[in-house]
């Protein structure tokens, strides 16, 4: 088995064994969606309308609780140190701890959606491009994900900071992701939309990894 | 064999000694302090007195004369930064750690300002405060940045180590910033299609592009003094704090 | 080469290298060098900047000024340093074994297998057992553990006997010894007597 393969496997086997901790997420993901409708009145109409949007800061909120697991149980323990030892890349680490994160955090929120597009009253087709959307989107969150908990890991009361930084930089995969389900310009800008972010996320999600890898080997001690 | 290391410093090694640095750049201080309070006062005088009320804004688009200066320097800022963190990242320089560390409060003000300003200007042309125009917002996004690197420089306590964090986050911000720009402006351009507001638009007569040029200059000088006094303040900080660590270890030096 | 020898033959060096957090220096001008098939036994007070200088030397610290080097090292065999701190690294949720065989990946020169590594250090019982159950000195062990599955030249301690019981003391003695055997080295920070005959000793200064 390659080095990339086992921090794979022992990424997923620790999220699993989790005690819960991807299925709070997916409650948190589905509570902060069904709490919309109590702040805005039941009206259908407008409920469908803004359910792309509510769909994706739910999403992006979920993934910015996970962040502080990341990096920080390997920051207390001593693993982060070893890690920067070892024989596979720090940057290697990172992009497995990354695609691990995608997996446990983004893709349960993604098999949850069909929950709140049914409370918010989503028609089948906005549902479809919204779940498409978020498929291609959220691997750009992961990926800024990664580099806000790098950044602040070597803080150690970094909790809040890491979605302080990371939000202003969200915004294109906010704008983009809401964009290629519910475009104002039509159907061919919502296509141009998703063409965006998928470019986007396979930019970030390539990147972040050398990125936060280098914010780790030189903020931790 | 001191005198001799001191005859071989280049002029890079010079600055980057941040007591030489600070001893080469002090004599700069005044002379350019007063060398832009006098385009300040040339700047005002323009703008007040000789350019010309516009047709449809009336005076008020005299609030252009400090509004733009100030979003040129909330990105001429960032340029800044970023270079710094470059000599950061690449050349260890440490006079990069503390321009870097200087300018983000600077930053942030000239950005805050060109809202302010930006605001101000906003209610009697277009009739609200706040317009989600693609201008705005992405410097309202800049702004939302420069305050998370002043942030993060606030959570480390060993300046050294978050000057390189910093410097980090500082390049993936300068690496995104076009990309948001380019979003909010597809963004914008989607969600309100007649644009409001275009300064690249008319050609500007030479009475109201004199001062504005004039201020243009006053402000970037001022950001250099605030900059240089910035750094000087930030280079004793550090020398304090050292020599506070050293007492507290008993050290005589 | 002896015919028990494992690793190349190597020099752990330091030339006028100061040590420190943030730029504080702690421990100055230290020439060590240490030959292939010895130790170095660190000493000194609290403070002294014991723990600093093995971040150091494993590269995980940068130096203040001066160098490290390892002579004759080869940097495509692999890091040359195993580095082992206060912190275990032993995380809950994963059983003793899995922990020891993801390192033995991930640290790559894959040497000891996982089942006779885990009987040397003898926790052949607590193999399958959720690595929170298993005590300070366990996981202590399982921490020595991890020193034998991959192969590294250079073994750096950080208090390796801290929870360790009389038995356990004499395993990490026995461990080191063999280490020293095959030809690595081995520089230890500890208060406790290391029962390695014949380690030199370097005693840091105090901090007053």
């Amino acid at each position: 088995m390659s080095a990339f393969a086992a921090m794979l496997k022992r990424e997923l086997r620790l999220s699993l064994r989790g005690g819960g901790e991807m299925l709070t997420l997916v409650l948190f993901f589905v509570i902060v969606g069904a709490v919309v409708p109590f702040a805005v009145g039941p009206d259908k109409a407008l409920l469908s309308r803004i359910a792309p949007g509510v769909i994706w800061i739910a999403a992006f909120l979920a993934m910015l609780l996970g962040l502080e697991k990341l990096f920080g149980p390997d920051r207390d323990d001593g693993t982060l140190a070893l890690y920067r030892l070892a024989d596979l890349p720090l940057a290697a680490i990172v992009a497995a701890k990354v695609i691990a994160h995608w997996l446990t955090a983004a893709l349960p929120l993604i098999l949850a959606s069909p929950a709140l597009a049914l409370l918010l009253a989503m028609d089948a087709e906005t549902f479809w491009r919204t779940l498409l959307s978020l498929l291609l989107g959220t691997p750009a969150l992961a990926g800024f994900g990664a580099i806000g908990a790098a950044l602040t890991v070597a803080t150690r009361r970094g909790g809040l900071l890491a979605p302080i930084l990371i939000a202003p930089l969200s915004v294109p995969v906010l704008i983009f992701g809401v964009g290629a389900i519910s475009p104002s310009g039509g159907a061919d800008q919502a296509q141009v939309a998703a063409l965006l972010l998928a470019a986007l996320s396979l930019t970030v999600a390539t990147l972040s990894p050398f990125a936060a890898a280098l914010a780790i080997d030189w903020g931790e001690d | 064999m001191a005198t001799d290391a001191v005859q071989k410093m280049t002029f890079w090694n010079r600055l980057a000694h941040p007591g030489q640095f600070v001893q080469w750049t002090r004599p700069l201080v005044w002379p350019l302090a007063g060398l832009s309070l006098v385009l300040f006062l040339a700047g005002l005088y323009f703008a007040f007195f000789v350019s010309p009320a516009e047709k449809y804004m009336g005076d008020t688009v005299r609030i252009m004369y400090v509004h733009v200066p100030s979003a040129w320097l909330s990105q001429f800022v960032y340029a800044t930064m970023a270079a710094s963190a470059l000599g950061t990242l690449i050349w260890r320089h440490p006079m990069a750690d503390v321009s870097m560390k200087a300018a983000a409060p600077l930053g942030a003000t000239f950005t805050a300002m060109a809202l302010f300003t930006g605001a101000l200007w906003g209610r009697p042309t277009w009739g609200t405060f706040w317009e989600w125009d693609g201008r705005m917002t992405s410097t309202l996004v800049l702004l939302f940045i420069y305050f998370g690197i002043i942030a993060l420089w606030r959570a480390f306590d060993d300046q050294l180590r978050a000057a390189r964090v910093v410097a980090v986050f500082t390049l993936v911000g300068a690496v995104n910033i076009p990309i948001i720009k380019f979003s909010v402006d597809w963004w914008s351009t989607l969600h309100q299609p007649a644009s409001v507001f275009r300064a690249d638009g008319p050609t500007m007569p030479p009475e109201i592009l004199t001062p504005l040029f004039v201020m243009f200059f006053a402000f970037t000088l001022l950001f250099a003094v605030l900059q240089l006094v910035g750094m000087h303040t930030e280079v004793r900080r550090r020398r304090v704090t050292t020599l506070e660590r050293r007492a507290a270890r008993g050290e005589s030096r | 080469m002896t015919p028990g020898q494992v690793h190349s033959l190597l020099r752990l060096e330091t030339a006028a290298l100061a040590v420190g957090r943030g730029d504080m220096p702690l421990a100055q001008a230290i020439d060590l060098s240490v030959p292939a098939g010895t130790g170095l036994l660190l000493r000194g007070p609290n403070g002294a900047g014991k723990s600093t200088l093995l971040l150091t030397l494993a590269g995980l610290l940068p130096p203040l000024s001066g160098s490290v080097v390892l002579q004759g090292h080869n940097e495509e065999e692999g890091p040359a340093f195993h580095h082992c701190g206060h912190r275990n690294a032993v995380r809950p949720r994963l059983t003793a074994r899995e922990t020891l065989g993801f390192w033995r990946t991930l640290n790559g020169n894959p040497a000891v297998p996982v089942d006779a590594a885990l009987e040397r250090v003898g926790l052949v019982r607590q193999a399958r057992l959720d690595a929170a159950y298993l005590s300070a000195g366990q996981q202590r062990r399982l921490v020595l553990a991890r020193l034998l599955v991959s192969a590294r030249p250079v073994w750096l301690l950080d208090e390796p006997s801290s929870a360790l019981d009389a038995e356990g003391q004499v395993l990490l003695g026995e461990l080191v010894r063999e280490h020293l055997g095959q030809g690595g080295m081995a520089v230890i920070a500890s208060h406790d007597p290391i029962a390695v005959p014949g380690l030199p000793v370097l005693t840091l200064g105090a901090a007053r």
